[in-house]
């Protein structure tokens, strides 16, 4: 198989020809429970998304706040399982669901299953691409050639401590998009960008045709706007799961609307 | 010099199949800092004389190699020796990596220095470095650990570090590396992350390996002076496995048997002990690749031991390596027989073990008596238990043991 046909692909191509940027937000899947995950990801795609990133609850996400670990550590108590998460998505698929989907996946979990089956399955569940967050370029290498194989964007992440050399040669290596990691540390909410951000992404910009999305710490209507300016697209991630936190004691369709609402806000900027 | 059957490193930062750099693209930059520096300084006469002049002046090196009277007579088998690392400056084995690491971090011009810990002793013994060296230091630790090592915790504090508590996941080691590492990605322009164990990504297990080789040289060498040749058989325990790793490693390519002794908890079902080495499967935790102990799906499972140091899923990739190529032999020793090799040393020896070193302890008192008079099994003695008295008092009191008085 190759990537001619990937949903990733075709997207950013769309968007490149028209001249317009996107946002990519992030759920955890599962959180507060599949049927939920499900819901938001119709809703977001009624209200103009194009593109998603769903996380694979993890144990131990070095790579994440308290927001996100708190979501994931809610859904594994939940009793969330890597195979009812690939049959939610196949039910997403099922329902005309027409959104990329990358997974943000721990190398651990690919890892346990065996790369080659985990891709296989997430391809043909209806997942796009795959962001493994704590697979570094270097053990990266045969990912690219078996992700490709199965169909799926093998998504690669600059940091900012990430030297000009690396970066040039991430940008090769990265298919589909290039996640652009706004600040060194941690994901969460933050209340605006790292000044060296914006210029970072604008000198990538001139080193690579592929698309950049910049995340980490992207929580209000004008970080997007900012960040858009130089890049493809925005990741908002945190500020989703607090307010599904905020929600998740009240009824479903009262969780899904309150977090629709400021998805909606989110991609004014972008429309 | 080792040969390449015991340190496959054909490629970087691997030994067999185990090892690598699970990490964050945010953190790359920093490891390959720290291995190209770690390299240079291993080449540098100054910077290892002034580490020797460290573990000497500091870490109160060479510790002694003890021979066992009273228990091996008791035992009635191979002779009994223990390579008192519990005699070092804070008590154990860490003081050596620490001391090591904090050189590094004035070296590379770091300023602050973090760490995490389980039993508190590798926290004890960052905090000391720091101290020492004039380092800020953040620790941080498990709360279920604070509560077990509540002595070492006020040691921390006294010696100017802040304890940082972890309240995620089952709230000990595993929970305390994640937060350690998370500050690290935020800090590392200006913080060394002091990892405790030969565990996480290159360049940790070979670095931390090194700076605990003293245990084995030594001990080699004074095996050779007291009796002229080297033990049949050393024993050590495996939490992340840095004590063992620090006394095999020297005497790998000698005809020398090894044992490493995990934390064979309650019982060996999932929960009840940390033995990833004799229950777990290969997997990816903290950076690296070695055995682990997880689910179906790659979720770390939850562990149990009696001994907070030992309380933990994952294992150096080395000790993966040569369980796999069967050059050392893993078994467990479970909460009891700890406890119980414990109270035997003591009333035997006069030693106090903690609570980490006493799972070697056990399996020694299993080996000896299958052994001639003529040969020797060498303990590597990685702490001691002060730190683990009010805790060891209260299981006791709680199993209506109490202490029998009197010499066994
Ligand atoms: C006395 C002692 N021994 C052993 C250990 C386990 O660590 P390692 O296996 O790295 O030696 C610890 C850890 O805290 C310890 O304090």
């Amino acid at each position: 198989m190759s990537l001619s046909d990937n949903r990733i692909l075709r997207t950013f191509a769309e968007f490149r020809q028209a001249g317009r940027q996107t946002l990519v937000p992030f759920l955890t899947a599962g959180y507060p429970d599949l049927d939920t995950t499900e819901a938001l990801l119709k809703d977001f795609e009624r209200r103009g998304v194009r593109i998603c990133e769903l996380g694979i609850p993890f144990s131990d996400p070095i790579a994440d706040g308290p927001t996100i670990q708190a979501s994931y550590t809610a859904a594994l108590n939940a009793g969330v399982t890597c195979s009812e998460i690939f049959e939610m998505v196949r039910r997403y698929r099922d329902g005309g669901g027409q959104m990329a989907l990358a997974a943000m996946v721990s190398y651990s979990i690919v890892f346990r299953h065996g790369a080659d089956a985990y891709l296989a399955e997430a391809k043909q569940a209806g997942f796009d691409g795959l962001i493994v967050p704590d697979l570094p370029m270097e053990e990266a290498a045969n990912m690219e050639a078996m992700a490709s194989e199965a169909g799926l964007a093998n998504i690669l992440l600059i940091a900012p401590t990430t030297p000009p050399d690396r970066r040039i040669e991430i940008a090769r290596q990265s298919q589909g998009f290039i996640y652009y990691i706004s600040v060194a540390g941690i994901t969460g909410e933050r209340d605006a960008l790292p000044p060296a951000t914006i210029d970072a992404v604008a000198e990538l910009r001139t080193q690579t045709d592929t698309p950049i999305c910049v995340g980490f710490g992207i929580s209000k209507p004008t970080m997007v706007e900012e960040v858009c300016r130089v890049a493809d697209g925005a990741i908002v991630g945190s500020a989703i799961i607090h307010r599904i936190t905020d929600a998740k004691d009240g009824s479903a369709d009262d969780l899904v609307e309150k977090v629709g609402a400021f998805v909606s806000e989110m991609l004014r900027p972008v429309e | 010099m080792a040969t390449k059957r015991n340190k496959d490193t054909s490629r970087t930062g691997y030994f067999g199949d185990f090892g690598g750099q699970f990490v964050p693209e945010t953190l790359m930059t920093a490891l390959r800092e720290l291995a190209a520096e770690f390299e240079s300084a291993m080449a540098d006469e100054d910077f290892k004389a002034e580490l020797d002049r460290c573990l000497r002046e500091i870490g109160g090196r060479p510790s002694e190699l003890y021979f066992c009277k009273r228990l091996t007579e008791q035992l009635g088998g191979g002779k009994v020796y223990l390579k008192r690392e519990d005699m070092n400056h804070t008590g154990a084995h860490k003081i050596n990596n620490t001391l090591g690491q904090a050189l590094l971090a004035l070296r590379m011009g770091k300023h602050r220095v973090i760490a995490e810990t389980g039993a508190g002793q590798h926290g004890v013994a960052t905090a000391t470095a720091a101290a020492v060296f004039g380092l800020e230091c953040d620790v941080y630790m498990g709360t279920e650990d604070m509560r077990r090592q509540a002595l070492n915790v006020f040691r921390m504090e006294l010696l100017g570090s802040r304890v940082v508590p972890v309240t995620s996941g089952q709230k000990t080691l595993k929970d305390a590396c994640n937060e350690a590492m998370r500050d690290w990605m935020a800090s590392v322009e200006h913080t060394h992350y002091i990892l405790g164990s030969v565990t996480g990504p290159h360049p940790y297990p070979t670095m931390v390996r090194e700076f605990q080789c003293c245990i084995g040289r030594e001990a080699r060498q004074q095996m050779l002076d007291v009796e002229g040749r080297l033990p049949n058989c050393i024993v050590a325990c495996v939490g992340g496995g840095s004590n063992a790793a620090g006394i095999f490693a020297p005497m790998i390519d000698d005809d020398v048997k090894m044992v490493g002794v995990e934390a064979g908890g309650r019982n060996m079902s999932v929960g009840g002990h940390a033995a990833p080495l004799c229950a777990g499967e290969p997997g990816v935790l903290h950076g690296s690749l070695s055995y682990v102990l997880q689910d179906a799906d790659g979720q770390t499972a939850p562990v149990h031991s009696i001994s907070a140091g030992l309380d933990y899923p994952g294992v150096g990739p080395q000790h993966s390596y040569w369980r796999d190529t069967g050059r050392v032999r893993y078994t467990t020793a479970s909460d009891d027989e700890a406890l119980d090799a414990l109270v035997a040393l003591a009333r035997a020896e006069g030693i106090i073990a903690a609570l980490e070193s006493a799972h070697a302890v056990a399996e020694a008192m299993k080996i000896a008596p299958t052994m001639g008079a003529d040969e020797i099994l060498l303990i590597n003695l990685s702490g001691r238990g002060d730190k683990d008295c009010n805790e060891i008092g209260e299981i006791l009191e709680r199993r209506g043991k109490g202490f029998q008085t009197g010499a066994p």
